[in-house]
């Protein structure tokens, strides 16, 4: 952002304070998330940055809140880290297959009461999550799915779909009909056409549909507060009673872990949506 | 042409029109068939329970079942002085059914909440009635005054009158901090009891203030990730993409320990002088860490929407603007940022409304003063079980966000929303 020469100065100082500004906010945005890392190598009890650690000497580092977060026996994250991945794993199978598949009905110009249908498939995007937790509870309780896994599944899938409807029908608008009407000029079934001809040119939008639908899953808390007994505590629900009690470094050796895991999460994400781009830069 | 031109025929004799008519139903359906089993799924386990939750919040058929003789025979009664011998009688009736039931205390629970008192004397009454001190021969009204002296104050039948009716909005009161007082009027609750609305009030501030920090922060960086070469641009989203990505309660976390009083940002204050060592300001429990951690956490919701609009703005209208004589302020002003607006709108209400729902930083961070309406309503559900008051809670908070949503769609139009 070099100015030209002729720029008054007024406008240099402006320019100079904009940019700081920028880098102000880019630090409180981005920071935070670094604290954790050096802190959960922490060889003592306390969250702050000890003297040895601040002169860099090797014996105030230790792997001690990790060893504690796979072997230690007070907090079962064991159990939380299984849990949370078996119920984030069908969540985003459930979403994306409900989602996918009615984000196809919608992207169809015959679709009838388009508006008010749309409307009722992303409300629980909408609707402030305390309420939805609420409304699905009285529904898990009555169904007798209060305290299972399979209850906590099908409510992340409520909360997962509207994300995958939301990208899906974004990837279709781009997405050009005559291929399809292509494959069944040349006999080929509606199901086979899905498979073979629109899935593949989807998919990028249909994965990173999914992917909205995992964080959702794996990092909700509200609801399943709501939902889960002791057998079915999630990550989540662990790092809020551990935070709620005492903050442990162990807390922050998951923190850290979970950050490694967005981190890979964000990556592809970001190599999907550069991917769709270049694809819906071929079909134009 | 006349009016007897042939109709078109399809090869197979049908007029075109029709089987035209005929092919587009098929399609119809076939788009419908598609959306069904997610739409039906989503109004069984979501539409319906939100219905439900609005049906529990006025329901007060409890009761109403509990007493059925005694409201029937209260029809009559003028509810000015003591009711006659017949209710008393009825009463008695339905309490001795409730006694056999074991359902005595729910009635004296009941009650207590219209009117304090009635535990003791609905529990003198099951002694009495246990015994069988009661002469149904006798005239039951002397005998149930007799059981208390608040028995033969008219205020409790006139309380019993007033839980008839099997729907009540007694919880949406309750939320505002506002009752039915004895003559059906509704009144406030003393000044000291009025904790909802100031949920309510700090609720809406917060959302406010956080929505307007994240503007004012998310506005010059959206503006310079849009106009930065892509190069550098790609580099700096990551900034606000892996927030975006991380858990909730890991930011939450971090900022847990950055605000605390030993913590990284008291260490820089004092470093560089701002405060003494031993005088560092609490930055946490109380709303300065509510703010800071809810706008850190919600910026990115912010800066998206903003972004995706603004880089589709040409760069060349801003140097239009200035060279049709406009100061770089003024081309900003009136060119580019009207331009933006619906990026800010989108941004806002996006905010504003996750920031409105708003409970685990709050809780975590915010200490006594960052308590917020849906903690009120989680702690309802948990707690009190008092499920009907978290439901009236809940669908008033629902009630806000659409209205607010109604308002933007009006303002701005909810086409105009971008997610990235």
């Amino acid at each position: 952002m070099a100015l030209p020469k002729y720029t008054e100065t007024r406008y240099r100082i402006w320019h100079y304070f904009y940019i700081a500004i920028c880098t102000f906010v880019f630090i409180f945005l981005i920071a935070p998330l670094f604290v954790i890392f050096p802190l959960s190598f922490n060889a003592e009890e306390f969250l702050v940055f000890s003297e040895g650690m601040k002169n860099l000497d090797p014996d105030a580092f230790s792997l001690r809140w990790y060893k504690d977060m796979v072997y230690g026996t007070k907090n079962p994250w064991g159990l939380a880290a299984k849990n949370s991945f078996i119920i984030a794993i069908f969540a985003t199978l459930g979403s994306v297959i409900l989602g996918t598949v009615a984000a196809l009905g919608l992207s169809s110009r015959h679709m009838p009461f388009k508006g008010i249908i749309m409307a009722t498939l992303i409300s629980p995007m909408i609707v402030p999550l305390i309420i939805s937790g609420v409304a699905i509870f009285f529904f898990m309780a009555k169904a007798g799915l209060a305290a299972t896994h399979t209850g906590i599944v099908l409510a992340h899938i409520i909360l997962g779909t509207p994300f995958v409807v939301i990208t899906v029908t974004a990837t279709l608008s781009g997405f050009d009909h005559s291929v399809t009407r292509a494959a069944a000029s040349l006999g080929s079934n509606p199901v086979n056409t899905f498979m073979k001809v629109t899935l593949p040119l989807i998919l990028p939008g249909v994965i990173s549909g999914g992917l909205f639908a995992f964080v959702t899953s794996f990092d909700e808390v509200v609801v399943v507060l709501f939902l889960a007994g002791l057998e079915n505590t999630t990550i989540p629900i662990q790092m809020w009673t551990g935070l709620r009690e005492q903050l442990s470094p162990t807390i922050l050796a998951v923190a850290t872990c979970l950050i490694v895991l967005s981190t890979l999460i964000l990556i592809s994400a970001e190599l999907l949506r550069r991917r769709s781009e270049r694809l819906r830069g071929i079909n134009r | 042409m006349s009016s007897e031109t042939k109709q078109i025929l399809t090869t197979d004799g049908i007029p075109l029109e029709i089987s035209l008519k005929k092919a587009e139903r098929k399609n119809k359906i076939k788009a419908f068939l598609l959306v069904a089993p997610l739409l039906l799924f989503l109004i069984i386990t979501y539409i319906f329970p939100i219905g439900e939750m609005f049906t529990r919040s006025i329901d007060d058929k409890m009761i109403t079942n509990m007493l059925p003789k005694t409201f029937k025979s209260m029809e009559t009664w003028d509810g000015k002085e003591l009711p006659p011998e017949e209710v008393f009688a009825s009463f008695l009736s339905d309490f001795k059914i409730l006694v056999d039931k074991k359902e005595h205390g729910k009635l004296a629970q009941r009650l207590n909440k219209e009117k304090n008192g009635f535990n003791t004397i609905t529990k003198k009454l099951f002694r009495q009635v246990k015994r069988n001190k009661i002469d149904e021969t006798q005239s039951i009204k002397e005998q149930i005054m007799k059981v208390h002296k608040r028995w033969r104050n008219v205020e409790y039948w006139q309380a019993i009158k007033r839980t008839a009716p099997p729907y009540t909005s007694a919880k949406y009161l309750k939320a505002m901090d506002m009752y039915l007082n004895e003559d059906n009027k509704i009144t406030q609750v003393s000044e000291d009891r009025r904790i909802h609305r100031i949920l309510w009030l700090r609720t809406v501030e917060v959302a406010f203030f956080v929505t307007v920090f994240c503007f004012l922060m998310g506005y010059p960086i959206a503006h310079l990730l849009a106009t930065l070469p892509m190069k550098y641009s790609n580099l700096l989203m990551i900034c606000v993409l892996l927030p975006f990505w991380t858990s909730l309660l890991v930011r939450t976390a971090s900022w847990m320990i950055l605000l605390q009083q030993q913590g990284v940002v008291n260490d820089f204050f004092v470093m560089i002088g701002l405060v003494a060592d031993d005088n560092r300001p609490e930055m946490m429990y109380n709303k300065v860490g509510t703010y800071v951690a809810m706008t850190q956490i919600l910026l990115p919701f912010m800066v998206l929407p903003l972004y995706s609009v603004m880089k589709t703005i040409s760069p060349s209208l801003m140097r239009a603007g200035k060279s049709l004589g406009g100061t770089p302020f003024v081309a900003f002003w009136k060119v580019y940022f009207p331009l933006t607006i619906p990026g800010i709108g989108a941004g806002c209400l996006l905010v504003f409304i996750l920031a409105i729902g708003y409970y685990i930083t709050p809780a975590l961070v915010g200490g006594a003063s960052g308590t917020l309406i849906s903690n009120q309503i989680a702690y309802h559900m948990k707690t009190t079980l008092d499920w009907s008051f978290a439901s009236a809670m809940g669908l008033m908070l629902l009630g806000g966000v659409l209205v607010i949503y109604w308002l933007y769609n009006k303002l701005v139009g909810v086409d105009n929303i971008k997610l990235g």
